[in-house]
C-alpha cells in the first residue's frame, strides 16, 4: 500500500492524530488529520498542483494559508452544503470532504483550456474590447463563457439556516492576533463592553505560524492564559469563525458567523469605538513564471511546517527582499526541508542571519534575483542572476538550482481593507514599501501589522496602547496594560519586488485573473494610466480575493512606467465585502413565505370557498376570478362582466384606500391638494377627483366624500393607499402646518363590499337595514350612514362599472357576516366578480385607471380635466405647471377610445399608434387598456394619442410587435353613454 | 447605516427613516415665473459639505424633520424639527 501523507511530519502542529479523517480529491481517496485545512492536507499528500487558472488554464498550487489564497480555490462539498471557490486553505477538512478542481477540462492534469496559455500573445488584457468591430463577438462569446469562469454553480439546495442578528458594544476589535489581543487584555480591564471578532476557527493570529516568547510565556501558553482571562471577563464576548465582512457607517460593521454547524448568523453590530487589528499580508515577488505549483508565500511556508506540521515541498528555494524570510527559511531546514539557497536581492545582510544560515548549510546569493523558474506542470528548476549595478537589469551568468517549491517574501503590506471601506485614506510608506492607514473620519484605530508594524513587540505594544485609549474615548476609565514581549525581529526591507529582467507577458500579478506585467504595460501604453483606469482595463485586482497579493505590486509597476511616485499613483477604494458573503446570510429568513408580508383581504376565506383565483395585486392577495364550476379563466370573466350587468354583482374592495382628513381645515386643505374644487361639495355628497404632483402630472384618482362639515373621507387608488397619506402628510407638515386638521389612514379598518348592477337596489332593500336605499334618499354621488344586520356601515352611491352601484363599508372584522348576508338574500341573483372583470367593466364605460391609462407624462388637461381645471381660481398642488405653454400643448398624447375595425381584433395594452408616413414613422402614442367587451360583443380599448382630442371619428394605424391594423378614435365611453343605468 | 437622531424619538437606525431632500425650499406664489417655478421644481443644492435637508421617520413617529448633515464624511451636525430656521454651525470646525 502506498505511503499515504509522505510530507507530514512526524511530530507537531495542532492537528489532532487521534483523529484521522478521510476525503477525495478529483475521486481520489486521500488521509489527513483533525485540524488540517484542504490545503494542508493536499499538502500533506505530496499533492501541488491543484488547479487551473481562471484565464489561460495554467497549473497552479496553494499560494498562502490564508483568506489572501488565490490559487487553490476549489469547489467542496462536505458537511456544510457544496461550494465553489472555496479558499482551501482556510477551509477545515472534514471527513468525507469531497473536493475538486475548477476550470480544467478534462481534468486537472490534462486541459485542453491550456491552448491558451500556448497562444498567450493573441489574448493580451482587454482583447475583447478590441474585437467588437469583426468578427462578431457573438461568434465567441459563449465559448469564453465556458473556459473562463471559477467553477461550476452549484445544483443542490443551500440547506444551511440562516439568522440575523444585532449587537451594540462599545469597542469592537477586529482580529485575534497578538495586536488584537493586547488590546482586548488592556480594554477588558475597564467596564466597556468589549468584542473581539476574529475569522479563524482559534484565536491567535501571527502566533500560530511564528511562535515567540510573549510575556515570558511561549507562545501557545500566552494564547491559552489570554483566552481563559477574556472569557473570564463577563463584559468581553469572543467569536471566532466570524469575519468582519463590512464597515459602513456611524460604526455599523457587519459580521458573518460561521462558527455554529448548519447555521450563519450575519451580524449588524454598532459599536463606540472600533480597534482594527487585522495584521498584514505577505507580498509575493514578480519574476517569470512565478505562478508554477510550488510557488509560495514564505510565511505561509512556514505556518504549513508549524501549525500543520506538513512540509510543503520537500526542497524550496527562499528568494527575499526583507530580514523575515529568513526565520522560514531556518524553520524549514530544521524541519527536513531542502533549502538549497536563499536569494536575497539585499546586497547587505545582516551578521546574525548570515551565521546562522551559514551553521545549516544555507548558501545565500545577495544581490540576486530569481529570473525564471521551469516545470510542465509543477516547479522544477529556478533560474537566478545577479542584479546589474543600477538594479535596471541583471546579470548574463546565470544559475539554476533543481528544486520543487519556491518561498517567497516581499514585505508585507497591511490588511487595510475594513479601514477604506470606513472611509480612511491610504498613505504609501516609501521605507516600508506598503501603504498605511492614513486618517479616517470614522471613530477607528489601527493597530499591530495593519498599521505597519510588522515586529511582534512592535504590534503588541501598540495593541495594548489602543485597546486602553479606545475604552477611554468609548467613555471608560481604562490603563494599557503592559505585554513584555523581546524585539527578536528585524525587517530592514528593501523596496524591490520586481526582477527587472524577462519577457514581462510570463511574469504574473494577480494570480486569479491571470494578469501580467505585460498587460499593465499595454494599460500604459494605452494611455489607462489612472490607477483606477488601469485596474479596470488589466482587471487586477478585481477578481475575488480583491486584490490582496496583487494591488500593491500592480500600483508599483505603474508608478514606474508613468515616472510617478508610488504615492502619487494611489489606491482604488476598497468595497464591503472583505471575504465573500453568500446571498442566503444577506436574506437571512426573508425568503420564501417570509419574503413579503401578503394582505389578505378580512373575508379572504370566504373567496377561497367560492372558488378565487387570488393573484397578487401589490401585497395584496384579491380574486383574478372565480372559477366557478370549474369554469376557466376567459369564461369566467366573461360570465361575471355579463352577470353584474343584468342582476348583481359582488365585488371586494376592502384594498381601496381610505383616508379620513378631519378638522375645522379639512376642506381647505383638500382644495389645495385636488384639482376639484373641494369647497363647494355639499355634506352627504361625493366628487371624482384627481391629484397631480407639483409637476402638473396626475398622480393618483379617486373619489372624495363630505361625511360631516369637518370630515371628508378620500379614496385613492388601492395602489396609492400608503402612497398617498405619505403624500398628504408631507403637504401638511412641511407646508402648512397652520391648518388645522387630522390624517388618517382607515384602509385596512374597512371593507368594502361593492354591490353594483340593475338589481343592486332591490338586493339592499330586502336586507336588514335601517337605511333608505331609494333613489331619492341616495342618488348617484351620495353618501349615507347606518346598520345593516346592526353593523355600522357606511353607503357611498360610486360607479366603477357604469351600472347602478353601491360601495358599503363596514368594519372589517363583519365583512364575511356581511357578504354571507347578501348571499344568502341574493341566491342566484348574485355573483361575486373579480379583478379582471372589474377591469373590462371600467374599460367598457370608459374611466380612466390613474397609472394604467396615465402615465409619468400625463398632466390633469391630457386626461381631459381642462374644463375642471380652467373653473378653479384657487391654487392647488401642480396648478402652476399647467399653466406652462408646453403643458397647454394641444399635440400632446390625450385620453381616447379605441374600436379596432375587426371587432374581433386581439388589441393589446402596449401597442403603438403610429404615423402613417412609412419614411418618417414613428409612436404618436401608446394602448393603454383593451379587452374583449361581453357586453358590445367587440374589441375595445383606451389608449394615449397624440391631438387626441381632436381626432374623434379618425382611423389609425396601431403597431403590435410587427403586425399592423386599423383602428377608429372615439369617446372613451362605449356603454351607457347618458349615464342612465349608473344614475337609476 | 447612519444613526439618525429623531427629535422626536431619539437615535435610530437609518433603516426607520425616508429621505426627503434639501430643506428649506420656498414654494413660489402662483404668479411666479417660469423660470422661478422650474428651479423650485427641477434645482437642488448639491454642496460638498453640510446639506440641510428633510428626513421622515416612517417606521417610527411618521413625522418630518430636518438634520444638517455633511455629504462627504456622513457626520450629522444638527438635528431640528420641521419649521424651525437653519441652525447656526459657525463654531462647527474639521474634528
Amino acid at each position: 500500500m502506498a505511503r499515504t501523507q509522505t510530507n507530514r511530519l512526524d511530530q507537531g502542529g495542532r492537528i489532532d492524530r487521534n483523529t484521522p479523517l478521510s476525503f477525495e480529491f478529483n475521486g481520489k481517496v486521500l488521509q489527513g488529520y483533525q485540524g488540517d485545512t484542504i490545503a494542508s492536507a493536499l499538502l500533506a499528500n505530496g499533492i501541488s498542483t491543484i488547479n487551473r487558472s481562471f484565464k489561460y488554464h495554467r497549473p497552479r498550487g496553494v499560494i498562502s494559508a490564508g483568506v489572501e489564497e488565490a490559487g487553490a480555490l476549489l469547489t467542496v462539498s462536505d458537511n456544510d452544503g457544496e461550494a465553489i471557490v472555496v479558499r482551501s486553505t482556510i477551509r477545515a477538512l472534514t471527513d468525507g470532504s469531497q473536493v475538486k478542481s475548477q476550470n480544467c477540462f478534462p481534468g486537472i492534469n490534462f486541459d485542453l483550456g491550456r491552448i491558451i496559455d500556448f497562444t498567450h500573445k493573441l489574448w493580451p488584457a482587454g482583447f475583447y474590447n478590441k474585437t467588437f468591430k469583426w468578427p462578431n463577438w457573438h461568434w465567441y462569446e459563449t465559448s469564453i463563457r465556458r473556459m473562463a469562469g471559477l467553477g461550476k454553480l452549484p445544483e443542490t439546495a443551500d440547506n444551511n439556516k440562516y439568522f440575523h442578528h444585532n449587537l451594540h458594544c462599545d469597542v469592537l476589535i477586529v482580529g485575534a492576533g497578538p495586536a488584537g489581543l493586547a488590546a482586548a487584555l488592556s480594554a477588558a480591564a475597564s467596564d466597556a463592553r468589549i468584542l473581539i471578532v476574529e475569522q479563524d476557527h482559534e484565536i491567535g493570529g501571527g502566533l500560530l505560524r511564528h511562535p515567540a516568547t510573549i510575556d515570558g510565556l511561549d507562545s501557545d501558553t500566552w494564547i491559552d492564559r489570554t483566552r481563559a482571562t477574556l472569557k473570564n471577563s463577563s463584559n468581553v464576548t469572543i467569536m471566532t469563525s466570524s469575519t468582519v465582512s463590512g464597515y459602513y457607517d456611524h460604526n455599523v460593521l457587519t459580521i458573518t458567523d460561521r462558527s455554529s454547524n448548519g447555521i450563519k448568523r450575519f451580524w449588524k453590530v454598532r459599536c463606540g469605538e472600533v480597534v482594527l487589528a487585522t495584521g498584514a499580508i505577505e507580498q509575493p515577488l514578480v519574476f517569470m513564471n512565478n505562478d508554477r505549483p510550488g510557488i509560495m508565500l514564505a510565511g505561509a511556508a512556514m505556518e504549513y511546517v508549524n501549525r500543520y506540521a506538513v512540509r510543503p515541498r520537500d526542497s524550496m528555494v527562499v528568494a527575499t527582499n526583507n530580514d523575515s524570510a529568513y526565520t522560514v527559511a531556518f524553520t524549514l531546514h530544521d524541519k527536513g526541508v531542502k533549502i538549497p539557497a536563499i536569494v536575497d536581492v539585499r546586497r547587505k545582510v545582516a551578521d546574525n542571519l548570515a551565521h546562522q544560515a551559514m551553521q545549516r548549510g544555507i548558501t545565500i546569493l545577495s544581490g540576486w534575483v530569481i529570473t525564471d523558474t521551469m516545470g510542465g506542470k509543477g516547479l522544477v528548476k529556478v533560474r537566478m542572476a545577479a542584479l546589474a549595478p543600477d538594479n535596471k537589469s541583471v546579470e548574463n551568468a546565470t544559475t539554476e538550482i533543481k528544486c520543487q517549491g519556491i518561498a517567497m517574501s516581499g514585505g508585507f503590506n497591511p490588511t487595510a481593507h475594513l479601514y477604506s471601506q470606513a472611509g480612511g485614506k491610504l498613505v504609501y510608506d516609501p521605507t516600508l514599501a506598503c501603504f498605511l492607514p492614513g486618517n479616517c473620519q470614522q471613530r477607528v484605530m489601527v493597530a499591530g501589522g495593519a498599521n505597519g508594524k510588522f515586529m511582534l513587540s512592535d504590534a503588541v505594544a501598540e495593541g495594548a496602547q489602543l485597546g486602553a485609549r479606545a475604552a477611554t474615548r468609548a467613555g471608560y476609565e481604562c490603563v494599557p496594560v503592559a505585554v513584555l514581549t523581546p524585539a527578536t525581529d528585524s525587517y530592514k526591507l528593501e523596496a524591490m519586488r520586481i526582477t527587472p529582467a524577462g519577457d514581462s507577458s510570463r511574469q504574473w500579478v494577480d494570480w486569479l485573473h491571470d494578469v501580467t506585467v505585460a498587460d499593465i504595460e499595454l494599460a500604459a501604453r494605452e494611455n489607462f494610466v489612472s490607477v483606477e483606469h488601469m485596474k479596470r482595463y488589466t482587471t487586477t485586482g478585481m477578481s475575488v480575493d480583491q486584490g490582496k497579493t496583487s494591488n500593491l505590486n500592480a500600483i508599483t509597476i505603474l508608478a514606474d512606467l508613468t515616472n510617478s511616485p508610488i504615492g502619487k499613483v494611489g489606491t482604488t477604494t476598497f468595497r464591503p465585502q472583505f471575504m465573500p458573503v453568500s446571498m442566503g446570510a444577506i436574506a437571512g429568513q426573508r425568503h420564501g413565505n417570509l419574503y413579503s408580508p401578503a394582505r389578505l383581504l378580512p373575508a379572504h376565506d370566504w373567496h377561497a370557498n367560492h372558488g378565487a383565483i387570488f393573484e397578487n395585486y401589490g401585497a395584496w392577495k384579491r380574486p383574478e376570478y372565480y372559477a366557478t364550476n370549474g369554469r376557466n379563466r376567459e369564461t369566467a370573466i366573461r360570465e361575471e362582466v355579463l352577470a353584474l350587468r343584468r342582476s348583481v354583482g359582488f365585488f371586494d374592495g376592502s384594498p381601496l384606500g381610505k383616508i379620513e382628513v378631519k378638522g375645522p381645515d379639512a376642506g381647505e386643505f383638500l382644495n389645495r391638494i385636488y384639482v376639484n374644487n373641494v369647497l363647494t361639495l355639499k355634506r352627504g355628497r361625493i366628487r371624482y377627483g384627481i391629484m397631480l404632483n407639483e409637476n402638473g402630472i396626475i398622480i393618483d384618482d379617486g373619489v372624495f366624500a363630505r361625511l360631516e362639515d369637518n370630515l371628508y373621507l378620500v379614496s385613492t387608488t388601492a395602489a396609492g393607499a400608503d402612497r398617498i397619506s405619505a403624500w398628504l402628510e408631507e403637504w401638511h407638515q412641511c407646508e402648512w402646518p397652520h391648518l388645522e386638521l387630522i390624517i388618517s389612514p382607515v384602509t385596512s379598518q374597512w371593507a368594502v363590499i361593492t354591490l353594483a348592477g340593475p338589481g343592486s337596489r332591490e338586493l339592499l332593500q330586502s336586507v336588514d337595514s335601517d337605511i333608505d336605499f331609494s333613489v331619492g334618499a341616495l342618488p348617484h354621488m351620495a353618501l349615507t350612514t347606518g346598520t345593516i344586520l346592526g353593523i355600522e356601515a357606511r353607503i357611498q352611491r360610486v360607479s366603477f362599472t357604469g351600472e347602478m352601484s353601491f360601495e358599503i363599508s363596514i368594519p372589517a372584522l363583519h365583512s364575511q357576516t356581511l357578504i354571507e348576508h347578501f348571499f344568502e338574500i341574493g341566491g342566484d341573483n348574485i355573483e361575486p366578480i373579480g379583478i379582471e372583470a372589474l377591469l373590462v367593466l371600467r374599460t367598457e364605460k370608459g374611466y380612466m385607471h390613474a397609472g394604467t391609462d396615465t402615465d409619468g407624462t400625463s398632466n390633469a388637461l391630457d386626461a381631459g380635466f381642462d374644463g375642471i381645471v380652467s373653473k378653479k381660481q384657487a391654487d392647488f398642488v401642480g396648478k402652476r405647471s399647467l399653466c406652462r405653454a408646453e403643458d397647454q400643448r394641444k399635440d400632446r398624447r390625450q385620453f381616447v377610445g379605441i374600436e379596432p375595425l375587426d371587432k374581433n381584433e386581439n388589441l393589446r395594452a402596449g401597442a403603438h399608434f403610429i404615423t402613417s408616413e412609412a419614411k418618417t414613422r414613428r409612436s404618436e402614442g401608446m394602448v393603454t387598456s383593451a379587452c374583449f367587451s361581453p357586453t358590445l360583443r367587440q374589441t375595445i380599448g383606451l389608449g394615449l394619442l397624440e391631438r387626441g382630442f381632436e381626432r374623434k371619428g379618425e382611423t389609425v394605424t396601431i403597431f403590435d410587435e410587427g403586425r399592423t391594423f386599423k383602428a377608429r378614435v372615439v369617446n372613451p365611453v362605449f356603454y351607457d353613454t347618458t349615464g342612465e343605468k349608473m344614475n337609476g | 447605516m447612519l444613526q439618525i437622531p429623531c427629535p422626536y424619538c431619539g437615535c435610530r437606525d437609518e433603516s426607520d427613516f425616508s429621505f426627503g431632500g434639501e430643506s428649506h425650499v420656498s414654494r413660489p406664489l402662483p404668479d411666479s415665473s417660469d423660470a422661478e417655478w422650474s428651479d423650485y421644481l427641477f434645482n437642488r443644492e448639491n454642496p460638498k459639505g453640510i446639506h440641510y435637508e428633510r428626513w421622515l421617520h416612517s417606521y417610527g413617529c411618521g413625522r418630518w424633520f430636518n438634520l444638517a448633515r455633511d455629504t462627504v464624511t456622513h457626520q450629522i451636525h444638527a438635528a431640528y424639527k420641521m419649521g424651525e430656521p437653519k441652525p447656526d454651525l459657525a463654531d462647527v470646525g474639521n474634528d
